[in-house]
């Protein structure tokens, strides 16, 4: 039998399906649905009943606030525990780091009602503090996701540039604004864009801490279970737009140093 | 050294030490001098010791022992930020998120210089390296040889006392580490600041340096001009490293007379009668004469072109000799050698205690030549202990690799006794030298593994006897190296 050869465009024809099946056909059905009526008309309704309802706009704004409180959050405490871990030559911290990422591995819905138990012996009742509760249960889902990337970004952080900036007159804290900090720069933007996205839709954490607030995740969802499929998807489509916009602009602080770095678009 | 006493020191180490974490001393009882303005150069091979010390001047490092003085001040304490001296990295070190212009200004802008100042400065640096207009530009978009450049100029910028530069033209291509080299003393020559360098190519140190320090374990071997390092090496290892050179052990046969490859040669260093020698002679300072006309006979083995000259490889005896001649010589051909007097630089074999390295097999037991030796590595690495897979871990925990481990094993040689009975010691060879020292006669005994050990006994043994020695164990000393 004859050697059987791929030329490089056969190889690819999987991948090539996978994404018609998974990226291109859901977003064309999204975007038919968004901009149809019952009917199967085009039509621009679902946008602008969207932007004309107080309900909807003060979901994105409710689910905003959520995100970047959330967000924020998730920063502060990641930044310090990645950056001591990073720096620190302590031999096994890759354990430590574990330990972080460990709640990664339980099945969300035990963390979260193990959480519930926990606020509710705090608090009494959980209903006092919606807002407070879930941006903790979000805080304590996605840190991982913080972690992870602005680690890894320090601990690749060549250790001469440091070396360099005191050798250039530079102390402790100049070193860490000017050279560790924008550097890590990359690394915090992947993990703010791991955890903004999932904390404005993520309603089951919402669900589960009785906040029965809507975010943009439960709106959705509350139009597909009314088989409501056009508003669901002007509403998906929206944070999909949302999202790509608020990647170009932080694409744009990370590309000083697109190569090296590799930004959410590459290079 | 001595012609510039008149001048001021600007830096001083005295006895200074540094040992790692795991007790490894990497650099030991170093003492130094630099002067203002001095362009010196740390040479040796990697491992050695030299960037070691160039970070403790830098204070990225800080010595175990010994004081550090900058201008007559120790500086131990200093941070580096603190320090008026500043490095071109190894790797330049460039910052990847700043520009050409931001990278020079880094310091300046720390010092709180007038932005019109700053500008000035950046440009005048940037004339220095001959990059004029390159403000703009990122640092991805620049050539290994333009990087280079920036980071002797976002160096030179801050006007430092002393400027390190740590093996700067490593990463630079032959023809363009040639034009960095003429560049970088004529830059020396402008500033008129201290330079001190550091490289493990023999050829950089004596190009560029006023002064060179060559370094070997931790130790400095020689300091001097590159003209007396070459011409007056003062060791086989100085010798070795820089330029090419064959080196002889030998014996001093009378005023201005040495014995070496088993002729006597005229010298010109007078060392006294019967000292145990090593002459280096430089492959140029011999010539290939007929068989008849040379002092020493042999037969050429290889010859390879080397552009400017041949590199002619002779057996002569046991001893391989390298010749560089501009005429080339046939292969096989059996030719005479003749050395003149000013080409043979005599040192005397100052080391008198057999040092062999050794490291150890699979199950760490100490290898020595062909054999093993019965000895408890486990002692020279402190807090070190076996584990129960039979790996040895040191006092933190890690796993130390066997072919990690070299050992020196190092033998009196008195307390080495010669037998004829072959299996009476565990290594044998030839003695290949003799010198009768009044009471004892010192031999040079050649193994069949090629070491050479130097052997004291009172009786009388021939040349080319076939002799085992014996060592006793407990006269062995045993040093880790690394």
């Amino acid at each position: 039998m004859g050697k059987i050869r791929f030329s490089r465009a056969q190889l690819c024809i999987p991948y090539g399906l996978f994404l018609v099946c998974f990226v291109f056909a859901p977003l064309v059905v999204i975007i038919y649905y968004a901009f149809t009526n019952g009917q199967g008309q085009f039509t621009l309704e679902n946008l602008t009943s969207f932007f004309s309802s107080p309900n909807t706009i003060g979901t994105l704004a409710y689910s905003f606030g959520i995100a970047v409180v959330t967000t924020g959050v998730c920063l502060l405490l990641a930044y310090p525990v990645a950056y001591i871990l990073a720096r620190s030559s302590y031999r096994h911290k890759s354990v430590i780091l574990m330990i972080f990422v460990m709640p990664m591995w339980i099945n969300f819905t035990l963390r979260i009602t193990a959480l519930k138990e926990v606020l509710t012996i705090i608090e009494g009742n959980l209903s006092f503090h919606p807002f407070l509760n879930t941006v903790i249960g979000m805080t304590y889902d996605f840190l991982p996701f913080m972690i992870l990337p602005i680690y890894t970004t320090l601990i690749k952080l060549d250790g001469s540039l440091l070396e360099a900036a005191a050798d250039l007159g530079a102390d402790a804290l100049q070193t860490f604004l000017k050279v560790t900090l924008p550097l890590s720069v990359p690394g915090i933007i992947s993990g703010i864009v791991m955890v903004f996205l999932p904390s404005m839709t993520n309603y089951v954490v919402l669900d589960m801490l009785y906040n029965s607030t809507y975010i943009m995740g439960s709106l959705i969802g509350a139009y597909f279970s009314a088989y409501d499929w056009h508003n669901g998807s002007m509403i998906a489509l929206i944070l999909l737009v949302i999202i790509l916009l608020f990647t170009l602009f932080t694409n744009r602080y990370s590309d000083s140093d697109a190569g090296s770095r590799g930004g959410v678009f590459g290079a | 050294m001595d012609r510039n006493t008149n001048k001021e020191n600007i830096i001083e180490l005295r006895h200074i030490s540094r040992t790692f974490d795991d007790g490894f001393r990497v650099v030991e009882d170093l003492n130094i001098v630099i002067q203002r303005g001095e362009f010196v150069t740390f040479l040796g091979p990697s491992g050695c010791g030299k960037t070691t010390t160039l970070r403790m001047i830098a204070g990225f490092e800080s010595p175990t022992e010994g004081e550090l003085l900058l201008n007559g001040e120790d500086i131990r304490d200093l941070p580096p930020n603190k320090r008026p001296i500043n490095t071109v990295f190894q790797r330049y070190a460039l910052f990847p998120h700043l520009n050409v212009f931001d990278n020079i200004a880094f310091g300046l802008k720390l010092k709180k210089f007038s932005k019109t100042d700053i500008v000035r400065k950046v440009k005048k640096a940037l004339e220095m390296v001959d990059l004029e207009g390159f403000e703009s530009r990122k640092i991805q978009t620049l050539s290994g040889g333009q990087q280079q450049r920036i980071a002797i100029a976002r160096a030179i910028v801050n006007e430092p006392e002393i400027l390190l530069l740590d093996e700067p033209l490593g990463a630079l291509d032959l023809k363009m580490r040639k034009e960095m080299q003429l560049e970088l003393k004529s830059i020396h020559e402008k500033l008129g600041i201290t330079f001190i360098y550091v490289t493990h190519d023999q050829e950089e140190a004596l190009t560029m340096s006023d002064k060179i320090v060559v370094m070997s374990e931790g130790k400095i071997q020689q300091a001097g001009t590159p003209e007396d390092i070459y011409n007056e090496p003062k060791n086989a290892f100085v010798a070795d490293f820089i330029g090419d050179s064959n080196i002889f052990s030998g014996i001093m046969t009378g005023k201005y007379k040495v014995r070496f490859c088993g002729a006597e040669f005229e010298c010109v260093d007078d060392v006294e009668d019967g000292t145990m020698i090593d002459a280096v002679v430089r492959p140029e300072d011999i010539v290939i004469t007929t068989p008849d006309q040379g002092i020493i006979r042999g037969r050429v083995t290889s010859v390879i072109f080397k552009g400017v000259h041949y590199e002619i490889t002779i057996q002569s005896g046991k001893n391989e000799i390298v010749v560089q001649s501009t005429k080339k010589a046939e292969l096989n051909a059996v030719v005479g050698l003749y050395i003149e007097p000013e080409g043979i630089h005599i040192m005397i074999a100052g080391n008198l205690m057999n040092r062999i390295e050794s490291g150890v097999d699979r199950e760490y037991k100490l290898t020595f030549l062909n054999g093993q030796l019965d000895y408890n590595i486990l002692s020279l690495i402190p807090g070190s202990s076996f584990q129960t897979d039979g790996t040895i871990v040191n006092g933190h925990g890690d796993v130390i690799e066997p072919d990690k481990i070299r050992i020196i094993v190092s033998i009196k040689p008195r307390d080495i006794t010669m037998s004829d009975d072959k299996e009476a010691g565990i290594v044998r060879g030839n003695i290949i030298n003799m010198v009768y020292k009044g009471d004892h006669y010192s031999y040079v005994v050649r193994t069949e593994e090629d070491e050479d050990f130097i052997v004291d006994d009172e009786y009388l043994w021939n040349m080319d006897d076939y002799v085992s020695l014996i060592i006793p164990k407990e006269k062995i000393q045993y040093t880790l190296k690394k």
